[in-house]
C-alpha cells in the first residue's frame, strides 16, 4: 500500500484524531464525578481547618467521606452576601473565589461612575459553623495574588463579627521555606484573637515585619517572604473592605437580639 | 538481545545522565519522594504504552505526518494518566501540577519512538520504552531521596532526622533549605553524571 499519497494521509490523520478524541471524551466523562468530589473535598477541608476542625483528615481511611461528614456536621448554614451586607440567593460553596477577585480588580481600576454597578455583582461567601460548644463562628474567604501564583484563605470570626476565631491560608506555589510558610499552622495561629475593628472603624489585620506585641491589628510577617506577606495583607484588607457592611449589620443585629 | 534492550537505558545509556533528556521535570518534581515516585511511574507507563502503540501501527503511518501521529499517541496516554491521577491521587496530582501534562514534551518519549519504536516490533519497543522510563525514574528517585532527606528531614513525609537534633529543640541540626529549591537538583544531577562518567570511561571526551 502506498502510504504516501495525499488521500491516505488525510484519511489516516482524521481517523486517528477522531479515535483519540473519542477515547479522551469517554475517560473524561467517566472520571469527572470523582475528580469533582476531590475538588469539593479540598474546599470543605479548607473551610473546616480555618476553625481547626477535621484535624484527622489525613489519617482517615476514606478522606472524602470523612471530610464530607465533618462538613455536614459543623457547617449548618452558608449563604452569599453582597457589598451592602444583604443576603443574596446563590450557593456559597459553588462561588469561585477567583472570579470574585477578578471582579474586585476590575472595580478598583474602573471609573468612578461604573464602580457601583460592578460592586453590585460581587457575591461573597459566608459559612456559619456551629462548634461542639454551641458557639457560632462565621467563616469568610479571601483570595489574592502571591509572588508566584494565587494565595487564598478562610477566616473564622466570632459572633461579635470582629474577633478572629481562627484562620487558614493556602497557596499554589510560593517559595518553600519562605513565602510558603503562610500555610503553616504556626503562622495561621497568629491570627487567633486579632480584631478587625477599632471601635467602629475598620482596621483590618496587617501582616507586618516586626509586628508590635499585643497589637490587635498586626501579625508578624514571614521572614524572607516579604512579597507573599504583603500580598496576603492586602488581599485580606481588600476582601474585608467588601465584607464590612455585612459584618456591621450582623453585629448590630446580634446586639439587638441580646438586648431584647 | 531482549535483555540488553532492557539494561542499556537503565545505566550505560541512561536518558537523564547520558542522553541529558528530561532534565526539566527532573528538577521540578524531585523535592519530595512521593511526587518523584508517581512521576517516575507515570513516565514509565507513558513511554512503554506509546512506544508499543506506535510500533504496532508503524507500517501504516504516512511518513510525512509521522511526528504528528507520534505526538497524538503520546498526548493520548499523558492525558489519560493525568485524568487518572486527578481522580485517584488528587493530592499528588496537585504537587505535580503542570509537569504531568509536560510529559508530552519530555524528549525521552519522542526520542525513543523515533529512534526505536518506528523500526522495531511492538514487544521489544514496549520493553525499550519501559526501560527508558525506569532509567529516568531511578535518577528522579535518587535525587528526591537526597533532597527530601536533607531539605526537609523526612522521607515519604515520615520524619527521619530525630526531632531532638533540631536547633529549635535545643539540638545542633537545621534543614538545608537550598535542597528544597530547583538549583540544588541541577547540582545533584551534575554529581550523578560525574560519578557515572568516572565509572564509564568511554563517555569521557578526549
Amino acid at each position: 500500500m502506498n502510504t504516501n499519497n495525499n488521500l491516505y494521509t488525510i484519511v489516516y490523520a482524521t481517523l486517528m484524531v477522531v479515535a483519540t478524541a473519542a477515547i479522551l471524551a469517554f475517560v473524561s466523562m467517566a472520571l469527572k464525578e470523582r475528580q469533582q468530589k476531590n475538588i469539593d473535598m479540598e474546599t470543605q477541608l479548607s473551610i473546616l481547618s480555618a476553625v481547626s476542625l477535621a484535624a484527622d483528615a489525613n489519617s482517615a481511611d476514606d478522606k472524602i467521606a470523612y471530610v464530607q461528614n465533618e462538613y455536614d456536621k459543623y457547617i449548618k448554614n452558608s449563604y452569599l452576601v453582597n457589598y451592602k451586607g444583604e443576603t443574596i440567593p446563590g450557593d456559597a460553596f459553588a462561588v469561585s473565589l477567583k472570579s470574585q477577585y477578578d471582579l474586585m480588580k476590575q472595580i478598583s481600576s474602573a471609573p468612578e461612575q461604573e464602580k457601583e454597578a460592578l460592586k453590585a455583582r460581587l457575591q461573597l461567601p459566608v459559612f456559619e459553623c456551629t462548634l461542639d460548644s454551641g458557639e457560632k463562628v462565621y467563616i469568610v474567604a479571601c483570595y489574592g495574588a502571591g509572588l508566584w501564583g494565587p494565595i487564598w484563605g478562610y477566616i473564622g470570626l466570632k459572633s461579635d463579627f470582629n474577633t478572629i476565631y481562627g484562620a487558614m491560608f493556602a497557596h499554589k506555589g510560593e517559595t518553600p521555606g519562605l513565602g510558603a510558610e503562610i500555610a503553616t499552622p504556626a503562622f495561621c495561629a497568629q491570627f487567633k484573637g486579632k480584631s478587625l475593628f477599632d471601635g467602629d472603624t475598620f482596621e483590618s489585620v496587617e501582616v507586618k515585619k516586626g509586628a508590635e506585641d499585643g497589637n490587635p491589628h498586626q501579625v508578624d510577617a514571614v521572614s524572607g517572604g516579604t512579597i507573599t506577606s504583603k500580598a496576603l495583607s492586602s488581599s485580606i484588607r481588600q476582601w474585608f473592605e467588601n465584607y464590612v457592611p455585612y459584618l456591621q449589620l450582623s453585629a448590630a443585629k446580634a446586639e439587638a437580639s441580646v438586648e431584647q | 538481545m531482549d535483555k540488553k534492550i532492557f539494561t542499556t537505558p537503565i545505566f550505560t545509556a541512561n536518558p537523564v545522565t547520558v542522553l541529558v533528556l528530561g532534565i526539566c521535570s527532573a528538577l521540578a518534581v524531585t523535592a519530595k519522594m512521593q511526587p518523584a515516585c508517581i512521576m517516575a511511574l507515570s513516565v514509565t507507563i507513558v513511554t512503554g504504552c506509546s512506544s508499543f502503540l506506535v510500533s504496532l501501527i508503524r507500517n501504516t503511518i504516512p511518513n510525512r505526518i509521522r511526528i504528528i501521529i507520534q505526538l497524538v499517541v503520546v498526548a493520548l496516554f499523558v492525558i489519560l494518566v493525568d485524568q487518572i491521577l486527578k481522580a485517584y491521587v488528587y493530592e499528588i496530582s496537585k504537587q505535580l501540577s503542570v509537569y504531568v501534562g509536560l510529559i508530552i514534551t519530555n524528549c525521552i518519549l519522542m526520542g525513543r519512538i523515533e529512534a526505536f519504536a518506528l523500526g522495531n516490533k511492538p514487544i521489544p519497543s514496549f520493553i525499550d520504552g519501559i526501560a527508558n522510563g525506569m532509567g529516568y525514574g531511578i535518577i528522579l528517585i535518587a535525587i528526591a531521596f537526597v533532597r527530601e532527606l536533607l531539605g526537609f528531614g523526612t522521607l515519604f513525609g515520615h520524619q527521619i532526622i530525630p526531632l531532638s537534633w533540631y536547633a529549635s529543640n535545643g539540638g545542633f541540626y537545621e534543614n538545608n533549605g537550598l535542597f528544597s529549591m530547583a538549583p540544588m537538583a541541577l547540582i545533584l544531577v551534575g554529581i550523578v553524571v560525574w560519578i557515572q562518567r568516572s565509572i564509564q570511561k568511554n563517555l569521557q571526551e578526549k
